[in-house]
């Protein structure tokens, strides 16, 4: 069985999921992936006939236990400070990031 | 007997009469804990040393003050007259994947270890509101992404109180782990494939997966949050109901937390099981895996032991009264696994891109250029093998053009598997279950590093309770024995939507039933 997600995949995949991974860790998590989806693939010889519907929750959400949404109300937070106190980088209550990098479209 | 080793229900009548104090009982926990626990899990923890080898390490973060201080202000409440609240003065721990006001909030990841909660989790507020007594945050798999702990970034990770040289299994290992040594008598964990039931039979405790929905999960750090369930880990019955009576309900900050009422689990326990009708299927008494290297799928029975201890439960619970209902066909049980692989990767992924190294947590330490290498390698460095896996399985599986054949499948395959359970439990049905009595786990607990890095054959080791997470369904899985190695087997308990109290019921007349066995004064290792 040929793999499915080759070298050139994974590697499209870390690009677009943002991660950077060293070559041993890239090795061990293609291999993984690649076993995975042969699990998966039982998946494949289930009939399906075209009424069964995907289920999104297990659990069917009637109007009857759906709590009711609340207002979309301000609500001052007590300590703004300690939420930016969390930040790698802040200076004068901004968030500090390198460099975003543009493109300009033709 | 200390009074780490009794139960909930017991230390909070206890303390109402006046017999004992809350500090006391913190006192008698801590102590424990200082007995058995070892070096708390840290970040790059060091070669395992013998002696680590001979303790539990429950713990992530411990916080004695934060639990003396709520002591203290339960034995000051007592002292002045007033109402203490159900739980007061019972300690418990809480699985580091929960955010507590004020604690290291950690998810067992690196890229969360610097991370403090600003507020604390519904289910952790309600159960102190209730007087519980917070002892700390305990370990778990990486975000929860696993069955045995070991890939949790910090380290040592727990052991198997039972036996040390085995898994406590995962995810909520760390919680099954504490309540099993007698550090606390309860712990809150989180079940999203059987990461409450699972550890919980490896453990030999009390784990209740309750509806989805039925608890809160404001606070939670999220995983596959269509299937997350926060619940209770104890050591026996009543102190889950107990539990349940606090955690449950509907909550304002969390728009699936249904708005059902929720019954006095206490009050029906003693009820009796006579008329009951509990279903044994023989989809549930054999497992199903990938052989990955032809490709193909092999059948297993269980162990025998694991089979016979669910044969004599439905015997004992049809001499109390219930009636056993043979050859209840569950034909879709097999597909729980690879169905989960899609959806909950699809999820996983969806969560976890909001780290990202801006708002909090880490961000890594070398100099970048731009914001998306920053980007990169902070995720890089933050994240384990097991969280970067869920990622990209995820965004692989639901990419454009691979999602009508895997994750929709999937989702149909999903309804598929809700339907057994409808069918089961249908009162005008062929069935017309109260609940269904299967295995927790097609294995005890492993030995550590016996499947680690293998992340199908881990996986697999939720057949047996995924299903109720992908049916939303309540399942409880409850002590049952030990085998020939001495390790405890866990029964599950499977029932429809909201009805945790029937399974609690039907949990504690089995209790009542094998009250005598000898196994039950079986002390684990790292007591004796």
């Amino acid at each position: 069985m040929s793999e499915a997600i080759t070298p050139e995949v994974f590697n499209h995949l870390v690009e677009l999921a943002a991660l950077a991974l060293d070559p041993q860790e890239a090795e061990y998590v293609r291999k993984q992936l690649n076993n995975q989806l042969k699990a998966i693939h039982e998946l494949e010889a289930i009939p399906l006939e075209g009424d069964i519907a995907a289920t999104s929750h297990g659990v069917p959400y009637t109007v009857q236990i759906s709590p009711a949404l609340r207002e979309d109300e301000w609500q001052p937070y007590p300590n703004p400070q300690g939420i930016l106190a969390q930040a790698p980088d802040s200076s004068d209550s901004y968030i500090v990031v390198p460099d975003i990098p543009h493109t300009t479209l033709e | 007997m200390e009074l780490s080793d009794l139960s909930a229900h017991e230390l909070a009548l206890y303390l109402r009469q006046r017999r004992i104090s809350a500090v006391e009982i913190l006192e008698s926990c801590l102590k424990r804990i200082e007995a058995v626990d070892g070096r708390p899990g840290r970040l790059d923890g060091g070669p395992l040393t013998v002696e680590d080898e001979q303790k539990v390490h429950s713990f992530i973060t411990l916080t004695p003050e934060r639990a003396r201080a709520q002591a203290e202000a339960v034995d000051r409440k007592i002292a002045a007259g007033e109402d203490p609240g159900p739980l007061a003065g019972v300690p418990f721990t809480v699985k580091d994947i929960f955010c507590v006001e004020g604690t290291p909030s950690t998810a067992a990841s690196r890229i969360l270890a610097n991370f403090t909660a600003p507020y604390t989790a519904t289910p952790v507020a309600r159960m102190e509101a209730a007087g519980a007594v917070m002892l700390g945050k305990v370990n778990l798999d990486e975000f929860t992404y696993g069955s045995s702990n070991e890939s949790s970034a910090f380290q040592p990770s727990p052991r198997n109180p039972w036996k040390l040289d085995r898994v406590p299994g995962g995810s909520s290992g760390g919680s099954t782990a504490s309540v099993a040594a007698g550090e606390a008598p309860l712990s809150i964990g989180t079940d999203t494939a059987g990461s409450i039931r699972q550890p919980a039979a490896f453990c030999g405790v009390v784990g209740m997966k309750p509806t989805y929905g039925r608890v809160s999960r404001y606070g939670l750090i999220a995983f596959a949050s269509s299937l997350d369930c926060p619940g209770p880990v104890a050591r026996n019955v009543t102190d889950a109901a107990l539990m349940m009576n606090t955690i449950a309900g509907a909550d304002p900050h969390d728009s699936t937390a249904a708005n059902v009422p929720v019954p006095d689990y206490l009050a029906a326990l003693e009820q009796g099981i006579k008329g009951l009708r509990i279903g044994l299927s023989p989809d549930y008494f054999r497992i199903t895996y990938p052989n990955l290297q032809n490709g193909t799928f092999e059948t297993q029975p269980l162990p025998a032991e694991i089979e016979a201890s669910v044969r004599r439960a439905a015997d004992l619970l049809a001499a109390m009264g219930a009636e056993i209902v043979e050859g209840v066909p569950m034909p879709n049980t097999r597909f729980g696994i690879p169905a989960y692989f899609v959806i909950s990767r699809v999820e996983a992924a969806s969560n976890l891109h909001r780290f990202d190294g801006v708002k909090y947590g880490y961000r890594t330490p070398e100099p970048m250029n731009d914001l998306r290498a920053m980007y990169r390698q902070s995720r890089g460095q933050g994240f384990g093998a097991q969280p970067k896996l869920r990622i990209l399985m995820g965004m692989y599986v639901s990419a454009a053009q691979y999602s009508e054949q895997y994750y929709n499948r999937a989702l149909r395959v999903r309804t598929l598997i809700r339907q057994d359970f409808d069918r089961a439990f249908d009162p005008q049905g062929p069935y017309r279950l109260n609940a269904l009595l299967t295995p927790t786990t097609p294995t005890t607990a492993f030995k550590m590093a016996a499947l680690y890095g293998d992340s199908v054959l881990m996986q697999y080791a939720d057949q047996l309770t995924v299903p109720a997470n992908h049916a939303g369904v309540p399942g409880v899985s409850l002590p049952a024995g030990l085998d020939g190695e001495g390790l405890p087997i866990g029964i599950q308990l499977l029932g429809p939507d909201y009805r945790e109290d029937v399974l609690l019921r039907i949990g504690r007349a089995y209790e009542e039933a094998t009250e005598t066995d000898p196994w039950r004064r079986v002390r684990p290792q790292a007591l004796l």
